[in-house]
């Protein structure tokens, strides 16, 4: 526990530094006219309202990369359960090679799914593979284009046509993941943060070809307590020109024989006036605050049931901007802060790899 | 309220006391349990608290703290509020060697509810140990205390030539490098 203590309190400082510059991202974006109320309302919670509607006045910020990022190309990452997994940097991975990776990916998910038979690289085969590269989703100029795997069925019974069905999809990013990229010798791509969705079969598959072809490796993505309340706490306070869902919180209880969840939802209006008189300077979130914030929200549920929630873990927070699960399961909800999150995500991943 | 000091009792013969202050009473009674399985020259008594002050009624015969463990779950943030709390109803001078931090579930990062150097500091604030352990792992028990019975010796006193002041600060000289 001594020796790393030096370099551990850099760390924390680094990380610190991204943390702010990711509440700074969001408060950037965040638009203006807002009314901001000082005290939490006693109103009850309405139903959570839903998320259809569109948002045609507000602009995808000019974050994820130079040109103005397309919201259609982004769409599909929205309200899509992801579970996260962080991926060491691929070795000789080359983008011009794409079409050839699809090919081979493909063949090999046919001859894993043959046990291991022989399988003609190239000819027509029933899951298609298509890779391609996200340019819409990066940061910084260091970050790499994302990369999208998708997996689709060929119906066979139906004319030619006919679209394919998509079966499994998955995406590797990094966002701001400048950390990793900087230390990294050639030859190597960093996309640490991959975002799978579809049957965990297929995750196996893809995630044991990229391991075997480009030497790196996956793990799942767990979310601690810790971090999952610094998510609400910067996603609640994040302004949104439309009604929002509410922020919702929910704990387990541990050591029980049968298993307990307590679910604390509350009005987004009243987390953000919370969270705004907790927040010192705008764009920049603290531990402590973060501390506070969430003491607050204890404390003002044990004055009502007399139980202690910051005795039970915090399993799963949704908010209007996104919602995670300490699995490593993530939905984003809204686009206009996707770079914020995806940023975040990169660097748990990140922190994960290291 | 009443302030635990270390000094207002007379010792027993040959005995130690320690008291263990946690919110969580199953592990804190699993603990308490191994530390009986030790082998030991001296006598343990073992006192077991949620949170401080002890109430002030049956004081009278309640022996002499040698030993305070402040145990805190990093799963819990509650734990970790509640030794704080209860850190208010200890005597300044106990902090000369006679607590320490018992912090359990470590390594368990993903179900973090605690930033270990929050606890770090609150070592550092008080100048006192802090031990990392498992106590859910039998062996990380069993070895954990071990460790709690050797200091405990210590801080009764039955080690000649060895204070409680000067344990903890060599304890303080390896944990600085």
């Amino acid at each position: 526990m001594a020796e790393g203590r030096a370099p551990r309190a850099g760390a924390d400082g680094k990380k610190f530094e991204r943390r702010r510059r990711a509440a700074a991202a969001m408060a950037e974006e965040a638009p203006e006219g807002g009314a901001v109320r000082t005290l939490p309302s006693l109103r009850r919670l309405s139903r959570a309202l839903p998320f259809g509607r569109s948002h045609g006045r507000l602009i995808v910020p000019a974050l994820c990369s130079q040109e103005k990022a397309d919201p259609q190309k982004t769409a599909f990452v929205l309200r899509k359960a992801w579970t996260l997994y962080s991926v060491t940097p691929l070795y000789g991975f080359r983008r011009a090679r794409l079409r050839d990776y699809a090919r081979l990916l493909g063949a090999f998910i046919a001859a894993e799914k043959q046990k291991g038979l022989a399988v003609e690289v190239g000819v027509e085969l029933d899951i298609k593979v298509a890779l391609s590269s996200l340019a819409d989703i990066r940061g910084s100029e260091l970050d790499q284009a994302a990369l999208l795997v998708q997996l689709s069925s060929r119906s066979r019974s139906s004319s030619r046509n006919s679209e394919d069905k998509p079966v499994w999809l998955g995406w590797f990013c990094s966002v701001f993941g400048d950390e990793l990229s900087e230390s990294v010798p050639e030859h190597f791509t960093c996309l640490p943060l991959f975002l799978s969705h579809g049957a965990e079969s297929y995750t196996a598959l893809v995630g044991s070809w990229f391991q075997k072809t480009f030497d790196c490796c996956f793990r799942r993505l767990a979310i601690s307590p810790l971090n999952l309340s610094w998510m609400v706490a910067m996603w609640a306070g994040c302004k949104l020109d439309r009604a929002a869902s509410a922020v919702e919180l929910v704990f387990s209880v541990p050591r029980l024989a049968q298993p307990l969840d307590i679910s604390y939802a509350i009005h987004p209006e009243d987390a953000k006036a919370l969270w705004d008189t907790v927040q010192k300077t705008p764009g920049e979130i603290t531990h402590e605050e973060v501390d506070v914030f969430m003491d607050c929200l204890y404390a003002h549920f044990h004055r009502h049931f007399k139980i202690h929630l910051s005795a039970a873990k915090l399993v799963k927070i949704s908010t209007a901007i996104a919602s995670a699960h300490c699995d490593g399961i993530v939905k984003i909800l809204h686009s206009q802060y996707l770079p914020g999150v995806l940023m975040l995500l990169t660097e748990l991943a990140i922190s994960q790899i290291q | 309220m009443a302030v635990l000091r270390p000094f207002d009792k007379l010792p027993r013969l040959n005995s130690g006391v320690l008291l263990l202050v946690g919110s969580d009473e199953a592990l804190q009674r699993q603990l308490a349990e191994a530390i009986l399985h030790e082998k030991r020259d001296f006598n343990i008594s073992i006192h077991l608290a949620t949170s401080l002050p002890l109430p002030s009624e049956r004081d009278h015969l309640r022996p002499r703290m040698d030993l305070v463990v402040f145990m805190i779950d990093i799963k819990s943030k509650y734990s970790l509020k509640n030794v704080e709390t209860s850190l208010a109803y200890v005597d300044a001078s106990f902090f000369l060697g006679k607590v320490c931090f018992l912090v359990t579930g470590v390594g368990r990062v993903n179900a973090c509810s605690i930033e270990t150097n929050a606890v770090r500091k609150l070592g550092e604030t008080y100048c006192s140990p802090v031990l990392f352990c498992e106590l859910e792992l039998e062996g990380v028990r069993a070895a954990t205390a071990q460790r709690l019975v050797r200091m405990l010796r210590i801080c009764a006193g039955l080690v000649p030539g060895v204070s409680a002041l000067s344990f903890v600060s060599l304890m303080r000289k390896s944990d600085d490098d």
